[in-house]
Formats: C-alpha cells, structure tokens, sequence
C-alpha cells in the first residue's frame, strides 16, 4: 500500500506539469523583472545594464508616488467599505425572509468583466446622456461634476464601480461567516436582555473577526492590483489624476517602450504588494482567534 | 422587531438591490434603442419599439469573431486547467512524499502574485519563443495562474475523502492511475464542477493578458475586442449596449443555472490573499 502510494514516477508524472507551468509562467517572470529593473530596454533592442538606476529614478519619479498614493488611497477606500458590507450582510443574516434571492442579486456585478463594467459606467457618468446626470436633474441638481474629466472627483468616480462590482463578494463572505454562529448563542443574549444592535455589535462581528480580517487584506492588497476599470474607463487620466501603480507600469512598457523602467516599476508593485500583505496580516493577526 | 422596523431594513435592503440591478437593466434598455431615440428621449424611458437590429447589426460585426474565441480559449483553458490541478491536488493531499507540502506551498504563493508584475518577462519569453498573437500563449497564461486558486477549491475536497477506497483499490491490484482516474476523479464531481465555473468566469473576463500578447482581430476575445468596436461605434450606444449584452449574456445564463456552485466557488476563493 505504501509503496504504491509513494511511487516517486508517479508524484513526478501528476505534479510536474502543473509546477513546470507555474514555474515558467509565474515564478521565472517574477524573477526576471527585478532583472529587466536593472536594463536599459526598449524591448525590442539589446538589453544595456544599467545597475540600480531604474530604481533610483523611480523613487524620485512623482508620477510613481502619485501613482501609489492613488492605489493606496482606493486601498483605504475599499477598506472602509467593508463597513457597509457588513452592515448589510448583518441584517441579511439575521432571519430575514428573502435574504437568499437578496444576496444573489448583490453579487451579480461581481461577475462581469471589469471592461464591460468600465464601459457601462462610462455610460452612465455621460454628462449628456447617463443615468446618473438624469437622476441629479431629476432631484434639482443642475451643475453635476464632469465625473470621469475632472482630476478632483475621478478618483471617487472610479471607485463606485468598484464599491458596485464587490458589494455582493464581501456580503457573500460576511453571510457565510455569520450563518456559522450557533443560535444557541444568539438566543442566549436575548434572554439576557440584549438589543439587536447590540447582539450584532458585540456578538456576531466579534465571532466572524478572522473572516473580517481576510477581506480586510482582500481588499487592501486587490486595490494595489487595480488595472482594467481604470485602465479603459479614464486610462489613467485626466493629467494622470487616476493613474494606479498597475496603469502606470502598463504605459511605461506597452505605450512608451520603455520596458526597463517599466520592470523596475512593476517589481516595486511585487514587493510593496508582499509587504502590505505581509504587514496587515501582522497587524490583523490576533493570539486570540475566537472560538465557538 | 416591529412592523416598521422591518419595512425600513426591506427599503435599504431594496435599495442597495436597485444600486446593484439599475445599471444593467438600464444597459439591456438602450441597447434596444437606435441613436436617435437614445440622444432624443429621457434615459430612462423606455424603448418606442425593441430595436432587435443593434443586436443583428454587432453580430455581423467581428463580434462573433471574439465572441467564440472567447468560447475556445475558456474552454480549453479549464479543461487544462482542472485536470493538472486535480492531478498535482491528487499527489499533494493523498499520496505521501517528503517534498509535498513545500510543492503545496508554490502553489498557493501563486495567489498573492500581482501579475502585472510578471507582464513583461511574459511578453518577452513569448515573443522570444514566437508566441505572440498566437492563442496559445493565452491559454496557458490561463492555466498556470488558474492552478493557484482551482487547487485551493479542491484541496478541502480532496483531504475528507476517506482513506479506505484508495486500501481497498490498491488491495484489489489497482494502479495509481486507474485509481486517480476512475474512482478518485469521478468522486470529486462537484468540487470540480464548482472550479470548471470560476475558471469560466476568470477566462471569460480576463483582458490584460490578452490585451498584450495578441494583436490581429482574429484572435481577440471579446472583453479586448469590445474595446475596439466601441471605438468604432462612438455615439452608437445601441450597438455598444448591444455589444455589452451579448458579452455579459453567456455568464448571466450561467448563474442563473448554477448560481449555487458560483456561490460555493467565490466564497471558496475568498480565502485567498
């Protein structure tokens, strides 16, 4: 039996395809852009080694910066939008009728291209002809923002789509956790006199606080990899107000050929996203995981 | 809670509903409507007569070029990818090696992979390899960053099968591959068919990798392909609604069949990150 079950062919002939791929198409690539970072390159020509020059200039290029702050700043976005998630997967739990059909309906969005979701949003911030301008018009507003072309507002234009596009994924994840907590303990603290916000406040949250703490890194660390939504809907723009890390990096390479700098940026986005994981993970780990 | 409590929790809850349905609703709206009816009437009216041509009109397009692109790609791509993960999942969790939770470790730091980061080297080995505009990159560009999260959904999976089938198989003179392959692989069906959706919802969707690596028309999906046709069609919101609808069309129908397994599979990869 044994023998048979540690069969080092066999290991080798049912997990080496699946590791030579990840191997070459992941692990390899991952190593090679910190290379390319230390490359002059247009990516076509030879490549002319440059040492840590690409670096250097990256963490002085204000566009970078600019470009992280705005990753970080959805980053925070996204995070605090966690809140309302929770809220709402809160009241689905808590028995009340439909909630199934709700939920699903929620994570609709979830599952469109985030380049037909980009589109359709295009649609509806049209100054002309969206919805969204009509609805305004409707309540009195006249001189709505030009949604997608101005620098101030662009950045919280984009993120609608986004709250919109995972609203059903975190309540999905929260409704999962929450329909995990033995009744018994609910009920218990009605006998006791306690209040249904209370009940969710100091009961249930706390129970589901692992959960909370995985979406938390979800979400902060999915922001960092933004890239289609913004990348079709403003590209970036106007004058680079919704430029990300992953837009930015994208345009160094494919749009300006400049594909060195364009690995160093996108090697620093390797290594910001592993320690931003790395550290909320540390920060949101507790020795104290709840037990029920 | 009382009667009015209750209505009001319905109304927010109705109202983050209409948040998340408005839009789409909206967009299968004026893809039935032509120009003039879009540019003249209020938004949200509804369409004098359904305009059934944008959806003719995209159609005969390169539409249905991208269209069934997408189709081959997503298709080869999950079967790829379900049986090299259900395979590696097979040796990692049931077989017994010294090296098999380092080889699961690989795995699942796949997850945490930004792939911008790898888009450049990935450019470069396929251009160097003469693979670019050509499907095959994509396909298995879908397969190795697939296998990450599809052996995460299966490992759980894999783990509760019981140990006396694999003694009992193995007693009777079974080899390792008759046992993955025709008692093993038939009993893990519906943790494979949650996988065979993620995957369809990820390739579908997917656009940077194709958005880099392929250029000519005939070999774009529909997600880079839409990209150019509504460049073309600027102010033609019914053929660019009509273009949305039928690229949205094929993973609504999906979840409409199999909204449970969709439900089990995201929730499974949440656990990722």
């Amino acid at each position: 039996m044994n023998k048979v079950m540690s069969n080092k062919l066999m290991i080798a002939l049912y997990t080496l395809p699946a590791l030579i791929l990840i191997g070459i198409l992941i692990y390899i690539p991952l190593g090679l852009t910190g290379y390319y970072g230390l490359m002059k390159w247009d990516g076509i020509g030879a490549m002319e080694f440059i040492g840590l020059e690409n670096y250097i200039t990256a963490l002085q290029d204000t566009k970078f910066w600019e470009s992280a702050y705005h990753s970080f700043l959805l980053a925070i976005f996204s995070a605090l939008s966690l809140i309302i998630y929770l809220i709402i997967s809160l009241i689905l739990a808590s028995k009340i009728k439909g909630a199934d059909l709700l939920r699903k309906i929620y994570l609709i969005p979830m599952l469109l291209s985030s380049v037909a979701i980009a589109q359709l949003w295009i649609k509806v911030y049209n100054p002309a002809n969206g919805i969204l301008n009509s609805i305004l018009g409707f309540f009195g507003v006249d001189n709505p923002p030009v949604w997608l072309g101005d620098p101030k507002v662009v950045l919280f234009a984009i993120f609608v789509p986004i709250l919109w596009q995972y609203a059903g994924f975190y309540i999905l994840i929260y409704y999962a956790a929450l329909k995990n907590i033995p009744d018994s303990l609910v009920e218990a603290a009605k006998i006791d006199g306690a209040s249904a916000f209370q009940i969710a406040y100091k009961i249930k949250a706390p129970l589901i606080m692992g959960v909370i703490k995985v979406t938390i890194v979800l979400a902060i660390v999915g922001s960092l990899k933004y890239f289609d939504l913004i990348y079709v809907m403003t590209g970036g723009g106007p004058s680079g107000a919704s430029e990300v890390m992953a837009s930015y990096m994208y345009k160094l390479a494919f749009a300006t050929y400049d594909f060195g700098y364009g690995s160093a940026i996108g090697f620093l986005l390797l290594i910001i996203t592993l320690i931003v994981t790395v550290f909320i993970r540390k920060l949101t780990a507790s020795d104290e995981e709840v037990q029920y | 809670m009382n009667k009015l409590g209750y209505s009001i929790l319905y109304v927010c809850l109705g109202l983050v509903a209409v948040f998340q349905i408005f839009p789409l609703i909206w967009l299968v709206i004026f893809s039935l409507k032509d120009s003039r009816e879009i540019f003249a009437s209020p938004p949200l009216s509804l369409p004098e007569e359904l305009k059934w041509e944008n959806y003719v009109k995209v159609w005969q397009g390169d539409i249905a070029v991208y269209f069934f692109n997408s189709v081959w790609y997503t298709l080869v791509a999950i079967i790829l990818t379900v049986i090299l993960a259900s395979m590696a999942t097979f040796a990692i969790t049931r077989m017994k090696w010294k090296l098999s939770s380092f080889v699961l470790g690989l795995f699942m730091v796949g997850l945490m992979i930004p792939i911008h980061s790898s888009l450049i080297p990935l450019f470069k080995m396929f251009l160097t390899v003469d693979l670019i505009d050509n499907p095959l990159s994509i396909i298995i560009t879908y397969t190795a960053y697939n296998l990450p999260i599809t052996m995460m959904i299966l490992l759980g999976f894999y783990y509760t099968l019981p140990k006396e089938i694999e003694e009992a198989a193995i007693i009777d003179g079974c080899s390792i591959n008759r046992l993955f392959f025709r008692i093993i692989l038939p009993m893990t069906v519906p943790v494979m068919s949650t996988t065979v959706i993620i995957n369809m919802i990820y390739n579908w969707n997917e656009f940077v990798f194709v958005n880099t690596f392929i250029s000519s028309d005939k070999y774009k999906t529909l997600t880079v392909g839409i990209q150019n046709f509504i460049g073309q069609y600027m102010t033609d919101w019914g053929a660019i609604g009509a273009t949305l609808v039928i690229s949205i069309l094929p993973i609504l129908i999906a979840f409409l069949f199999f909204s449970n397994k969709i439900v089990e599979g995201i929730s499974a990869s949440a656990v990722k990150g």
